[in-house]
């Protein structure tokens, strides 16, 4: 069987597996989100954090609990770095610089995972599992639990109330992360991935080289990290690995895991707003995007334009022998479409068309479908200015699943899109006006890509680099770090408004002139406002970069 | 006393948070270490090491270099891919060498310590040097007979327009051979160093030459991998090397092909991956099967 044959399997495989586990996985996630009966040690929970689960908050309580929590966790997770010589399994690291404290606690926080550090050799055993892990489940939660209040303001009417932030937190973790996490472990474990607290043993090679074999909790970390849609690797290389990622079997399942909760929550969002229809086509429009994005990955990898490819013979650069082109290229459109940004291949060295793919994923607003939570509350922005559009162009009041889309609506809505190309743009302008630019290990048109690459992903809370860039400078870890946090909690605090915008209104009844918003019509108006908005925001900026490299 | 609602709700959150880092960071992640002491287990959650003669040699996991102490590689064991971590293959330095598609001008300079090579000549000379170590063809498409890449700078009279005036043959300098003689009429120069001939407005043109496409010396022995630490080779890296490693050990070719394959993990359910070759594990077998004579 040709590679090319064996990649198509593997991502029918994966689309197969995802059809399968959308209506049960979902029904599930839906039954966490909604329920109301609290098992004891979440109730145990409630009052070791001293809240009252019983009650609601209004959009601007449920955005203070999200930003107290958020900030609580970056000043945790930075004094954690800061002071870890003192602590156990500190491996003898050194206290990580104030820069770059900073700019990793933000990351984490934000569900970025954006790395200017190598693990092996800067952060503790106890720093990784107890700080940037616990980061890994919690940060996902907030990005589910803030779609799922957004959902609530559709779903509801005539209310302020939200649902309680911590009650959503801990549901969600104790009930859908948590035991899928534990579940994948073993599995990542049978294939080879470490679980232990060793601080390395060392070893005489064959040739008599020394070499020291590192340990750590790895496999526990491994997990979360794609289910969470996170992607901070243990490692340096991430899951490329072979202590992250040793098989390729494995490969497939962290896939599977980084697709499982952005694919399935479209059943939540159906079965929330009581049409199970309206779900199916928020899933479509992911499914079309990722799709047409894969293959278009896959296409230009397997081709292998450029120069070096060309004398190679394949754009195996960067890439390891047991995931070769093609299930390297479907990691690499996964982890961006989503905002895992965990790489099993280093996309610095891929084609520049391929590179530009994996960038423009990112710049689609990781959607399609996104990160956990987040695509889902991104996609349902996009879905609100598609009818908004539809309005304009037909003349008449624009509304969604029964709710008016008026000017305040549509200004949320506007402000939430807007807010990440300003960052990725205003960011790559003054990294060149400063002259940072230069710490681009490549030149050219792929110095710009290594440069605008990085905003992109900050911005967007995806964490995958072309990684070829030092950004471990003040400049760097400072600037990145703004974005990575304006990126992710302006558009949380504009999504809730929105949300509490909308759980007010009085619902207005389906009329004759109500754009259907379940039909293929709408879905592909919505696929179609999600490329044109991107491609008018982002073109020039890929024309000086990938484009100039690839054409 | 009542505490006012914002403070209240920052306490809420950092006894939130320690909660949590209890639960997530502690008791999850400990757990599954205690899981991963489970016989049968322990050994892949402790790294998958592998013993000889009652020492461990490294893990089936991660791949290791068989050169000697000066870098050239051991002619008895099957080599591993290029590394980019560390020296290589080291786990404490992991890496890529994240250099792009079209990193094809090196960097020359008097002095050898800002001196770099670009993709495309690393590329040239690993093939190179496979070619001669393994007695194949070790010619590229874009590069040179004496293994850097093939790339001219042509300056023209009017920049990107116009006769052209001078061509540079960017990656070779004195005392190689330019390789090609004259490019369009003009004589091509070898570079100097400390030159920027892309500055000065040379055209960045890489040749293709006249090698063939599917060159003898396979993609994986001439790229990095992403992690550094790659434990494979593919089939046919490894095919090309068995002449060699039979020759070294007075064995048949056919046993240590069959050795090989022992060694070859497939695509998993059939369509998972790409097959490989498990390089530590063959040149151990290697050591107990045919030892060096």
């Amino acid at each position: 069987m040709s590679m090319t044959t064996a990649g198509m399997l593997f991502v029918l495989s994966l689309v197969v597996a995802l059809v399968a586990v959308y209506r049960p996985f979902g029904d599930h996630m839906y039954r966490v989100v909604s329920g109301t009966r609290s098992a004891r040690v979440e109730r145990g929970i409630y009052r070791l954090v001293g809240v009252n689960p019983a009650v609601e908050q209004t959009w601007g309580v449920y955005a203070r609990s999200v930003l107290a929590f958020s900030a609580v966790s970056i000043l945790f997770l930075y004094a954690f770095q800061r002071l870890q010589n003192h602590l156990w399994l500190s491996l003898g690291f050194d206290p990580v610089v104030p820069h770059g404290a900073w700019n990793t606690a933000v990351s984490f926080v934000t569900n970025t995972n954006w790395q200017w550090y190598s693990g092996e050799s800067t952060m503790g055993h106890l720093v990784q599992m107890a700080g940037l892990a616990v980061q890994n489940f919690v940060s996902a939660a907030v990005g589910i639990a803030v779609a799922v209040a957004l959902v609530r303001g559709f779903a509801r009417s005539r209310t302020g109330e939200l649902g309680n932030f911590w009650v959503d937190l801990t549901r969600i973790v104790l009930r859908i992360l948590l035991p899928i996490a534990v579940l994948g472990t073993l599995a990542l474990m049978l294939g080879g991935a470490v679980q232990n607290l060793s601080g390395g043993t060392d070893v005489t090679t064959l040739t008599g080289g020394s070499q020291t074999i590192t340990g750590g909790p790895v496999a526990s970390q491994e997990v979360i990290k794609e289910l969470g849609t996170n992607g901070g690797g243990f490692y340096n290389v991430n899951s490329a690995h072979p202590f992250e990622n040793p098989t390729t079997w494995t490969n497939w399942i962290e896939i599977f895991l980084i697709l499982l909760i952005p694919f399935s929550l479209p059943r939540v969002f159906g079965r929330m707003v009581g049409q199970n229809r309206q779900g199916y086509a928020i899933a479509a429009v992911m499914a079309i995007l990722a799709l047409a994005s894969i293959t278009l990955t896959n296409v230009f990898e397997l081709t292998g334009h450029g120069t070096v490819p060309q004398a190679v013979g394949a754009a195996l650069e960067g890439k390891e022998v047991r995931f070769d082109v093609s299930n390297s290229a479907t990691f690499a459109a996964a982890t961006t479409l989503t905002s895992t940004g965990a790489v099993n291949s280093f996309h610095d060295s891929y084609t520049a068309l391929g590179g530009m793919m994996t960038l423009g994923n990112m710049m689609l607003g990781e959607v399609a479908p996104g990160g956990v939570g987040a695509g889902l509350y991104g996609l349902l922005i996009l879905a609100v200015i598609t009818v908004f559009v539809a309005g304009l162009m037909v003349g008449r009041t624009p509304e969604y699943l029964g709710k008016k889309i008026g000017s305040r609506e549509i200004k949320f809505a506007s402000m939430y899109f807007l807010i990440t190309p300003a960052l990725v743009l205003a960011g790559t302008a003054a990294a060149f006006a400063t002259g940072n630019n230069s710490t681009a290990l490549n030149v050219g048109p792929h110095g710009l890509s290594e440069v605008l690459y990085a905003f992109t992903s900050a911005s967007n809370n995806n964490g995958s680099a072309f990684a070829g860039i030092t950004v471990n400078t003040q400049w760097w870890n400072t600037a990145l770090g703004l974005c990575m946090l304006l990126g992710r909690f302006l558009p949380i605090i504009f999504a809730l408004a929105l949300a509490g915008s909308l759980a007010r209104q009085q619902p207005t009844p389906a009329s004759e002139g109500t754009l259907p918003t379940h039909k293929p019509l709408f879905v592909g108006m919505v696929v179609g406002v999600t490329v044109i908005l991107v491609a008018l925001t982002f073109l020039p900026a890929l024309a000086l970069g990938p484009l100039a490299e690839g054409l | 006393m009542r505490l006012p609602s914002w403070l209240s709700q920052h306490l809420a959150a950092l006894r939130a948070v320690l909660v949590f880092t209890v639960l997530l960071g502690l008791a999850y992640p400990l757990a599954l270490v205690a899981v991963g002491r489970i016989p049968g287990l322990d050994a892949h959650a402790d790294g998958s090491l592998i013993e000889a003669g009652g020492r461990p040699v490294g893990s089936s996991l991660i791949g290791q270099s068989f050169t000697d102490s000066d870098g050239n590689p051991v002619p008895r064991y099957f080599q591993s891919r290029p590394s980019a971590a560390g020296d290589g293959y080291d786990p404490t330095s992991t890496a890529a060498s994240n250099l792009g598609p079209e990193s094809m001008v090196d960097t020359i300079t008097s002095d050898e310590e800002t001196s770099a090579q670009s993709l495309l000549t690393q590329v040239c000379a690993r093939s190179k040097a496979v070619g001669e170590l393994d007695g194949v063809d070790g010619r590229r498409p874009y590069c040179t007979p004496d293994g850097v890449g093939a790339v001219l700078a042509v300056f023209r009279a009017d920049g990107l327009t116009g006769r052209i005036t001078r061509v540079v043959s960017v990656n070779q300098v004195a005392p190689a051979t330019p390789f090609v003689s004259t490019w369009q009429g003009v004589p091509v120069e070898l570079a100097r160093p400390d030159q920027d001939y892309v500055a000065e407005g040379g055209l960045i043109t890489p040749v293709r030459g006249d090698a063939p496409a599917e060159p003898a010396v396979p993609a994986d022995a001439v790229t990095a991998s992403g992690s550094g630490l790659d434990p494979h080779i593919s089939p046919a890296y490894a095919e090309i090397q068995v002449a060699r490693v039979a020759r070294e050990r007075g064995a048949d070719p056919a046993a240590i092909r069959e050795l090989v394959e022992e060694h070859t993990t497939g695509r998993s359910l059939g369509f998972m991956g790409e097959p490989g070759v498990n390089v530590l594990e063959v040149n151990l077998a290697l050591d107990e099967r045919f030892p060096a004579r």
